[in-house]
This record gives C-alpha cells, sequence and structure tokens, in this order.
C-alpha cells in the first residue's frame, strides 16, 4: 500500500541527505518525495509518498523521528487531505497539431507556457490520477521532456501537520 | 573573553568534564593539539586512529562516561569510521572530533580531505560540519547531550581549519538546543500495568536481558525482578555482566553461541520479557521460530527497535530502569517451583563442556582466568572464537566488567579498547583476552599501552589461524580451509620483548596453572602466548 507522510525537518545542510540515506539504507521504497521551505525559514517540508505494508511504515516513521533533525513525522494516508502535482511536458507540436493540443490543455485546465516551432510546453496539477490522465492524452503527439515534482499534500480543513512556535533555531 | 575557536574547544572539553581524550595529530587539526599545549587535559597519543577511537570506546563503556577521540581530516577521519561503527552498533557514547581542510576549501577535492560528515551519516546518531565559528559551542553542547541520553552513540564533529582558527568569545551553553530530540524516559503506566498482569499470570516466564540494562545501570532492579517472580535471566553478548554469573537464576548467553539451556528455557518459556535488547539476529535465529509459546514484553528507550524484528505484545517505550521502578512494586512474590526445577533440570542435561586434554584448551584458560580473578577482573576482547569462549566460561560478577565489540564485530577492537578500559579506570584489574588473528589488527598500540604504563595482563589465545572462520568453513563450506591458516605468525614473546614486557608461552594446562598467580600479580604488562589447540571450536553452535 502507498502512504503519504508529511515530514517536518529542520533546515539545516545535510538532512534530505540523512533522510534519503535512512530510506536507501533501510530498504525503503521512495514512490516520490517532494522538499521545500515552509511558512517557517527554519523548517522545511517534505512530502514523502512510500510503498510499504503497516510493519514497514511503521518502521520508516520511527526511523525518521529518530533523526535528530526531524522535528514531526505524519503518515497522513488515511485522513482527508487535498495532494496536488505539478507536471512540466514538451510535446511534438507541429503548427497544425497546436489547436488539438490546445483543447486537452483546456479540458485538464493545464496551460501553454512556452512555445517553440515544433514544440509546445504544458504545465498542468492536479492530483496523481489527473497528471496520469493528462500524460497519456499528450503521449500520442509526442513527448520530448517531461517533469513532475512529486507530491505535496496538505490536510483539509482546520486540521495542521506543523508545530506551532518552532523557535528560531540556533544551529 | 576572546579566544580563537580551537581554545574555546579545548575549554569547552573542561567544561563537560572530559579528563581525557585519545587522538592522533595531522595538519588539519592542529589548532586543536596547538590548545592542547597548554591545558590540563590528558591527551593519549597512539598509533592508529583506529586505535584512538576504539580506546575511546573502551574509556566509555569502563567509565559510563562520554569518550573523546580527535583525527586530523582525510586519512584520519576514515581510520576512525570502524570505531565510530562499533559505537553505533553497541550504543557507546562517544564524540569525535575530525580535523577539516578550511572551509574555502572545502568541495574542491583538496588534500586530505574527505565528506566525513557524508561518510559517517549512517553510523552516527548525528554528525556536525561547523562551518560558522559562532555555533561551534552550542554543537559541542548538543553533542555531548545527543551522545550521552537517550539511546547513546556517537557523535561527530568536523572542524575546518580556518573556522578553528576564528576568535570568538567563551560563553558556554547551559543547555543542548535541539528542537525535537527528547528521549522518552518514562514509560506508559497502561503498558506497564499490562506487563505486571501478564507477569503475574505467567508460569514459566523468563527474562532476556541486554546492553541497556547496563547502560540506564538497572542491575539492581534485575536482580529483584528475577528473584521476585522467579524468572530466569539469559543475557545477550552486549547485556553480559549486567547480572552475576553466580546467580542460580543465570541462564549465560542466549542464541547462536548461546547456553543450550538458555536457548531450551526460551524455547519453553509462556512469557518473554526483553529489557534493553534488540531481538538481533545471533539471538533470534529464524524469527518465525523465536520463543514460539511466549507472549513478548519488550522494553527499550528506542522506540524502533520495538516490533522491528519480532511482533510484541506488550511494547513498552522507556529507560528500562525507570520502568523496572514502575513495575516491580506490581509485581506478586511468586516461587514457580516447578518452572526452577525444569531450567535446573535443562542446566543439568546440557551444560557447557569441552573435553580437556594434555593440550591447552581455550575453556580451561578462561575457566583458569575465572577461578583465580574470582569474576573480578575486567576483560576485554577481541572478536572471534576466543570473545564467545570468554562470553561462555568467564562468569562475570560486576556490571560493566566485559569490554566488547558486540553488534559490529570489529576485530583489532580489544588491545586499545582495553587500553581506553584501563586509563579510566586504572584501579581495576584490566585483562585482554585476544586471538593471534584480531591482535596483529591492532599491536602497534602496544607503544602506546607501554608509554601510558599500563599494566594490561595480555592473554593470546593462539591457534595460528583465524579460528572462527575456520569454524565457518568447517561446518558450511565443507571443511574447505582457504585463507584462514596463517603460514607465518610473529613469535610474540620476542615482539613483547621488543616492547620491554615480559613475555611467556604457555602450551599446556598445567603450565597455566602454576604461572598464572605470578601473571596475573606482575605489576606491571605481561603478554601470555597461549598455545591453545587449535582444533577447537565453540560450542554449542545452534541454528
Amino acid at each position: 500500500m502507498r502512504h503519504t507522510l508529511t515530514v517536518l525537518v529542520a533546515n539545516s545542510p545535510g538532512v534530505l541527505y540523512r533522510v534519503v540515506g535512512l530510506f536507501s539504507r533501510r530498504g525503503f521504497n521512495i514512490d516520490s518525495l517532494a522538499v521545500g521551505q515552509t511558512e517557517n525559514v527554519n523548517v522545511s517540508r517534505m512530502t514523502i509518498v512510500v510503498e510499504g505494508d503497516a510493519l514497514v511504515l511503521e518502521q520508516v516513521t520511527k526511523q525518521l523521528r529518530k533523526l535528530i533533525d526531524v522535528i514531526k513525522v505524519s503518515n497522513i494516508t488515511a485522513e482527508e487531505f487535498v495532494a496536488r502535482e505539478l507536471v512540466l511536458a514538451k510535446v511534438t507540436a507541429n503548427p497544425t497539431q497546436r489547436g488539438e493540443i490546445m483543447q486537452i490543455a483546456d479540458i485538464f485546465r493545464a496551460r501553454i507556457v512556452d512555445l517553440g516551432r515544433r514544440t509546445l510546453t504544458l504545465e498542468c496539477t492536479g492530483d496523481e490520477a489527473k497528471i496520469k490522465a493528462f500524460e497519456e492524452s499528450l503521449r500520442p503527439y509526442g513527448i520530448k521532456e517531461l517533469v513532475r515534482t512529486g507530491k505535496i499534500a496538505l490536510l483539509r480543513g482546520s486540521k495542521y501537520t506543523n508545530v506551532n512556535n518552532i523557535k528560531e533555531e540556533a544551529m | 573573553m576572546e579566544v580563537i575557536a580551537a581554545q574555546a574547544l579545548i575549554q569547552a572539553l573542561e567544561q563537560e568534564n572530559v579528563s581525557i581524550v585519545f587522538g592522533y595529530p595531522g595538519g588539519s587539526i592542529l589548532p586543536v593539539y596547538d590548545a592542547l599545549v597548554s591545558s590540563a587535559l590528558k591527551h593519549v597519543l597512539v598509533r592508529h586512529e583506529q586505535g584512538a577511537v576504539f580506546a575511546a570506546n573502551g574509556y566509555a563503556r569502563a567509565t559510563g562516561r562520554v569518550g573523546v577521540c580527535i583525527a586530523t581530516s582525510g586519512p584520519g577521519a576514515t581510520n576512525l569510521v570502524t570505531g565510530i561503527a562499533d559505537a553505533y552498533m553497541d550504543s557507546v557514547p562517544l564524540v569525535i572530533f575530525t580535523g577539516q581542510v578550511p572551509t574555502t576549501q572545502v568541495g574542491t577535492d583538496a588534500f586530505q580531505e574527505v565528506d566525513i560528515t557524508g561518510i559517517t551519516a549512517p553510523i552516527t546518531k548525528h554528525n556536525y560540519l561547523v562551518k560558522d565559528h559562532r555555533k561551534l559551542l552550542q554543537t559541542i553542547k548538543n553533542a555531548f547531550y545527543i551522545a550521552a541520553t537517550g539511546r547513546p552513540g556517537p557523535v561527530l564533529i568536523d572542524l575546518p581549519q580556518d573556522m578553528l582558527k576564528t576568535k570568538i568569545s567563551f560563553r558556554y551553553p547551559k543547555s543542548a538546543s535541539l528542537q525535537s530530540y527528547k528521549p522518552v524516559l518514562e514509560g506508559h503506566f497502561g503498558k506497564i500495568n499490562e506487563a505486571a498482569r501478564l507477569i503475574n499470570k505467567s508460569r514459566r516466564p523468563v527474562i532476556y536481558a541486554g546492553g541497556g540494562i547496563l547502560i540506564s545501570q538497572a542491575c539492581e532492579e534485575l536482580k529483584q525482578l528475577a528473584e521476585v517472580i522467579s524468572a530466569p535471566v539469559t543475557n545477550t553478548f552486549r547485556g553480559l555482566s549486567c547480572f552475576s554469573g553466580k546467580h542460580p537464576l543465570f541462564l549465560g548467553m542466549l542464541g547462536l553461541h548461546g547456553t543450550r539451556y538458555a536457548n531450551l528455557a526460551v524455547n519453553e518459556c509462556d512469557l518473554l520479557i526483553a529489557l534493553g535488547v534488540r531481538f538481533d539476529d545471533r539471538v533470534t535465529g529464524k524469527v518465525a521460530t523465536f520463543a514460539p509459546e511466549a507472549k513478548i514484553i519488550h522494553v527499550d528507550i528506542d522506540p524502533a527497535e520495538i516490533g522491528k524484528n519480532v511482533r510484541i505484545q506488550v511494547p513498552i517505550v522507556g529507560d528500562v530502569k525507570v520502568v523496572l521502578q514502575a513495575l516491580l512494586p506490581l509485581l506478586k512474590k511468586t516461587d514457580r517451583a516447578a518452572w526452577l526445577q525444569r531450567i535446573e533440570e535443562l542446566k543439568s542435561l546440557y551444560p557447557l563442556f569441552y573435553h580437556q586434554e594434555n593440550v591447552l584448551k581455550p575453556q580451561f584458560v578462561l575457566e583458569e582466568l575465572y577461578r583465580l580473578t574470582d569474576g573480578e577482573a575486567l576483560i576485554a576482547t577481541d572478536v572471534g572464537q576466543h570473545q564467545m569462549w570468554t562470553a561462555q566460561y568467564y562468569r562475570f560478577k560486576k556490571p560493566g566488567a566485559i569490554i566488547s565489540s558486540g553488534g559490529l564485530g570489529a576485530m583489532g577492537f580489544g588491545l586499545p579498547a582495553a587500553i581506553g578500559a584501563q586509563l579510566g579506570l586504572p584501579e581495576e584489574k584490566v585483562i585482554l583476552v585476544t586471538g593471534d588473528g584480531s591482535f596483529q589488527m591492532t599491536m602497534s598500540e602496544l607503544a602506546t599501552m607501554v608509554e601510558q604504563k599500563l599494566p594490561l595482563k595480555i592473554f593470546i589465545l593462539n591457534n595460528q589461524s583465524l579460528g572462527m572462520v575456520r569454524q565457518l568453513q568447517e561446518f558450511y563450506y565443507d571443511k574447505r580451509y582457504f585463507g584462514v591458516n596463517f603460514e607465518f605468525v610473529p613469535d610474540f614473546v620476542i615482539l613483547a620483548k621488543a616492547y620491554g614486557i615480559p613475555g611467556y608461552n604457555v602450551s599446556t594446562p598445567d603450565e597455566l596453572t602454576r604461572r598464572l598467580p605470578d601473571i596475573l600479580n606482575t605489576p606491571g604488562p605481561v603478554l601470555v602466548n597461549c598455545l591453545i589447540d587449535p582444533r577447537e571450536n565453540v560450542l554449542p553452535m545452534a541454528l
């Protein structure tokens, strides 16, 4: 089963390395990993999608918590949450095909962000299923290059996974 | 007061009550060595950095305090790796300082530059590269706190040379500053109650006690527990000495080379009380058939150890001493006569044994050492057959009296660790039991021992081969011996002489018995080359 973990980490050098190293060393599979600064400049948030049964998940969570730079680990899989991924795709688009591709972009509420002589670059956000469908629709035209961010997620409503009052970290 | 960062570092060590550091200098770390000139700190110059980290490790194991070692950048740092991994596996508190090339050169593949924080990330509890001199003192404070608390472990601090030469004002922080690191000491009350209920109901309990007991100094509580509920106690290798080897409830070590009766007792028990252990594969063998009839209570300070290898009925996260103190008042005094009778039966059916012949048997050496020291000596070992014979035949009485590389099983550990232990506990009689293979890995530290005037008693159980590996080839590779028999072994007695140490060859049981009292009573160091039966195996060998 796939699980979505939200991991708050101190914004310190080497923290990404430690987290990734932990996964590879202990043989846990990362499906996707997205990381960036949060509302607090001292804290980064990693959203990690990991494959495994309940036992694996328990170990992943506990081992992550052992890292000194990890502030909080939440498994939000069973909660109500909003998840998004961003994809950029550069597709072959001869002038005659542009119209069709722009229609597809409309359907997926994607945007054209660049235009080359024979290519179009599209940007699309959405959950995994939508991104997959978007990719499939573009495939017949020839996807030259594609890049995705990995999933990011937040709990719905007034629930939080962050920690309040994280002090200015001296370290 | 303004001082250079390297001096501040030394002052910080004094604030942390460090009295001894083990090290080896080199270019990048020179600012620290320059600061040591005017310090009261004792610096022990080893002959190889691995010796420094193993000595710090032995010191920490013997004293329960944080061991400190220092090395330079590049090869100095990489030579520490095995000792750091050993401390990580056996939960030994170390703070390790390494020199680093100047910050301006970090990342340029400069002379003697390695990414030691990267290299040691998986084998340290935490590590730091201090580029900013303003963060140095807080980093040191944090490092000592992290190393010594919770489940102890090694913490490395990498120190770029230019940072060490920067002027800073010395204000040592009063406490560590860490966002989320808070070891849980108190066990969950509900779970402790549940454990008490299971224990009171149990008819055939076994206590499986590990290194956690020694680390949390819970030996007295363990003894009370065993006596109140009449449960036999078996030890992991790392747990040896936490429960007196002379106690009638003692089962010896369990697992691969454990006593047959300990393994059978675990097999038959209806409740396994696991305290400060991690269900290591050398203990459990096939997890599916381990303690098949038992419910398991597992107490450990590291939540990640609970449920990692084996399914647990009652998990309790906490310091084992604190948990036992909460648990003991809830227990009914019980004699469990039938169960203890069964244990006695197992002990008499399947005792440890070996055949005494005219050749010197290694087990006999250990029995004699035990007899003459009455189990009171501090025994450091290396890794291999001699280590397992020590575990089986020397019945430790004093908590912490065995200094040995358990989880990592690092050959070469013995001599430097014995040096560290003896420096930490100068009043103790420290005996090194080693093998000819292990000893040759770090025997260069004999010079350190002599320089430090340490009265170690060194017993080399010499079978002129790598006995444990030879044993594995005998059992699992159809006796296709390869790479295990030394065609040349140095004359250890002459070697000892080169270091100015008296040395003796001993090759018969009588000779050993006759000479041993004098050897043990010699005020200075002695090296005893015990020519043992090279065919001897470590038995039993379960699994």
